[in-house]
């Protein structure tokens, strides 16, 4: 070891005009120290008030922050002491933002894994009045609606996106877009109402199909759809469609051996993101599909069971077994937590493995 | 088969501006013609309009004739999927396609349109093409490999590869070594020389020396001022505009006076 980079730097008292003045700093760890015992006091003082959760994080995040600034200000001076202040700001809003998301994974994962167990994934509740019974019809009604829906909405979403970036113009291409906004904000209920009055119209009263839920769920990822393969598409740089066209290629095979090839990565992302974000809508589903206790796994014959469905009606509508029910509608609520975020395991993966590649 | 292209009174706009205007030209078959002007003189644009690159950008119209060995370019019954074919372009910043080995992008021109083709066929016009744009021995053990994956200078040769891979008549070029070093530049004017026996080039050049190295014509685009149209300012033997133009503005820009 030699000694020359372990040298210290030295504070001189008048450094040489023109140097880089070696600057004091706070040790390592004392700004968070500071915060803590910030928040530390913060909590004593909510405890004098009588405690509460709320008013000790109010007052633990200002006087944090507070002495995150004082303590620097004294020592490093004015740029770093605002520096630190920022910091803590924003570590404190982030810190905030993750309490939601934390308590939420901590209470499905603690009421959930109750019934996560072999017998959920394999029974149905069909002649289930008390404990045992299962969400597997509801799971697999969950997939067959949601695949059924992206059978719908991919086409549709996809050659829409394509109509917009390749071929739109003019009039029709805006009152396209403003729509595709307009759809983008219907709330879900309005969905499943729509789905529902037009089933109704062709097939009279007090029909339900998993088709039904299907087409709701369309009405909602279609403009996802639309919205983010229009952004994909856009990304694919012009240069290559002009490099089609030079080489004789007519615009629509340049538009699906070129663009779409380039942009496969990007579009299924994209799609597998609006699937997610569809799979775990209730309200739809609710006055569309139903609910049964049994397998049913034909959209067009009559009711279907649905997670988020399953798990609204164990929760509101608990027979005699109380805590039976609760139970399941937590484990559903976690099954849909998982279905979710393997989606965007998939997603990710998707845009891995089809990126175009760069390397040598 | 190289052509001969007769343009005559071509006026060429995005939407109602008017880029280029009247311009008269007849390239030679077998030559490399190239154009040079100042930027936003309209070179790009001529050229374009050439092989009805033009007409992709929305809004964009051409007035006037071009005719290629009698057939009217912008007849009506002309489609400008077939003049592509027939002209081929390589462009500024090579463009390689991202998705494609090296391999296939020498034959993108085939495969883009379904063209059916035998295993020993394919492996042949490859081979033909990357030899014609010399970059055979660079490439040949890494054809399927990305296309993105070669250096500038080779990625260039790759897309004139790809270019005349179709085997087009007519080559147009832009500033197709603007974006490369001396050495991958070089390597690329050789590539021209050996290519007008098979060819009719166009290229559009910012580098008076490589013009005055290449071409056998040399066309000057000059415009008064912004947001006037470029014109054609004088089109003669690459020798004569570069030791005696017939009009002063050559003679300015050559000799550095302008602007
Ligand atoms: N896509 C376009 N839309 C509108 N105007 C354009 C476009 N491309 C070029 N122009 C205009 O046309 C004129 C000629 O441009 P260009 O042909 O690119 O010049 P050069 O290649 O000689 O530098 C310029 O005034 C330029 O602003
Ligand atoms: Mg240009």
């Amino acid at each position: 070891m030699s000694t020359e980079t372990q040298s210290p730097v030295r504070v001189t008292k008048e450094p040489p005009s023109g140097s880089i003045r070696p600057r004091r700093r706070l040790p390592r760890f004392a700004a968070l120290g500071l915060y803590v015992a910030g928040i530390a006091l913060g909590a004593l003082l909510s405890a004098l008030t009588g405690f509460s959760i709320a008013l000790t994080v109010i007052y633990g995040a200002i006087l944090g922050a507070l002495a995150v600034y004082v303590g620097s200000r004294v020592v490093e001076g004015r740029r770093k002491a605002t520096d630190r202040l920022v910091t803590a700001l924003v570590t404190t809003a982030f810190a905030v933002a993750m309490v939601p998301l934390v308590s939420l994974v901590y209470t499905v994962l603690d009421k959930g894994l109750a019934r996560f167990d072999g017998a959920f994934f394999s029974n149905s509740m069909f002649r289930v009045v008390g404990e045992g019974g299962g969400a597997y019809h509801a799971i697999l009604g969950t997939v067959v609606i949601t695949a059924l829906a992206a059978v719908i909405s991919v086409p549709i979403g996809l050659l829409t996106a394509i109509y917009l970036v390749e071929y739109g113009s003019g009039r029709l291409k805006r009152a396209i877009t403003f729509f595709v906004d307009v759809m983008t904000g219907i709330p879900s209920i309005v969905a499943g109402l729509f789905a529902f009055a037009l089933f109704t119209l062709v097939f009279g009263n007090d029909v339900r199909l998993g088709v039904m839920g299907a087409v709701a769920l369309s009405v909602l990822m279609i403009p996802v759809v639309v919205r983010s393969c229009e952004e994909v598409l856009k990304l694919v740089p012009n240069e290559l469609r002009e490099a089609s066209y030079a080489l004789g290629v007519p615009k629509w095979r340049t538009v699906v051996k070129v663009v779409l090839p380039t942009a496969v990565a990007g579009l299924g992302t994209g799609i597998t993101l609006a699937v997610a974000r569809v799979v775990g809508e209730t309200a739809p589903l609710l006055v569309t599909v139903g609910l049964i206790t049994g397998t049913n796994l034909n959209p067009f014959d009559g009711r279907m069971a649905t997670l988020p469905v399953f798990a609204f009606y164990q929760l509101t509508q608990p027979g005699t077994a109380t805590q039976a029910f609760l139970d399941r509608a937590w484990t559903a609520a976690l099954v849909l937590i998982i279905l979710v975020m393997v989606l965007n395991v998939v997603a990710r993966l998707i845009s891995r493995l089809f990126a175009p590649k760069t390397g040598r | 088969m190289a052509k001969r292209i007769e343009v005559s009174d071509l006026n060429i706009y995005y939407g109602n501006f008017l880029a280029v205007e009247g311009v008269n030209v007849s390239i030679e078959p077998r030559s490399i013609t190239a154009l040079i002007g100042p930027s936003g003189c309209g070179k790009s644009t001529f050229l374009r309009s050439l092989n009805r690159m033009h007409e992709v950008i929305p809004g964009a119209r051409v007035e006037g004739k071009v005719v290629m060995d009698g057939q009217d370019l912008y007849g009506s019954d002309t489609d400008p999927v077939d003049v592509r074919r027939q002209i081929g372009m390589v462009f500024q910043r090579p463009n390689p396609f991202p998705t494609m080995s090296i391999y296939d992008n020498v034959i993108a021109g085939n495969r883009l349109n379904s063209k059916k083709m035998k295993k020993s066929e394919a492996d042949d016009l490859v081979e033909r093409s990357l030899r014609g744009a010399n970059l055979w021995n660079e490439v040949k053990d890494r054809l399927d490999r990305p296309g993105s994956g070669l250096s500038g200078g080779q990625q260039q040769r790759l897309c004139i590869a790809r270019a005349i891979a179709v085997e087009p008549d007519v080559l147009l070029m832009d500033e197709p070594c603007s974006a490369l070093d001396p050495i991958s530049t070089l390597a690329i004017e050789d590539l021209m020389a050996e290519l007008k026996d098979r060819f009719t080039i166009v290229i559009v050049t910012h580098n008076m020396q490589q013009a005055a190295r290449v071409s056998t014509s040399t066309g000057f685009f000059n415009l008064n001022g912004v947001g006037q149209p470029g014109r054609l300012i004088e089109f003669n033997p690459t020798e004569k505009i570069f030791s005696n133009p017939d009009q002063k503005a050559t003679e300015d820009y050559i000799s550095g006076r302008f602007g």
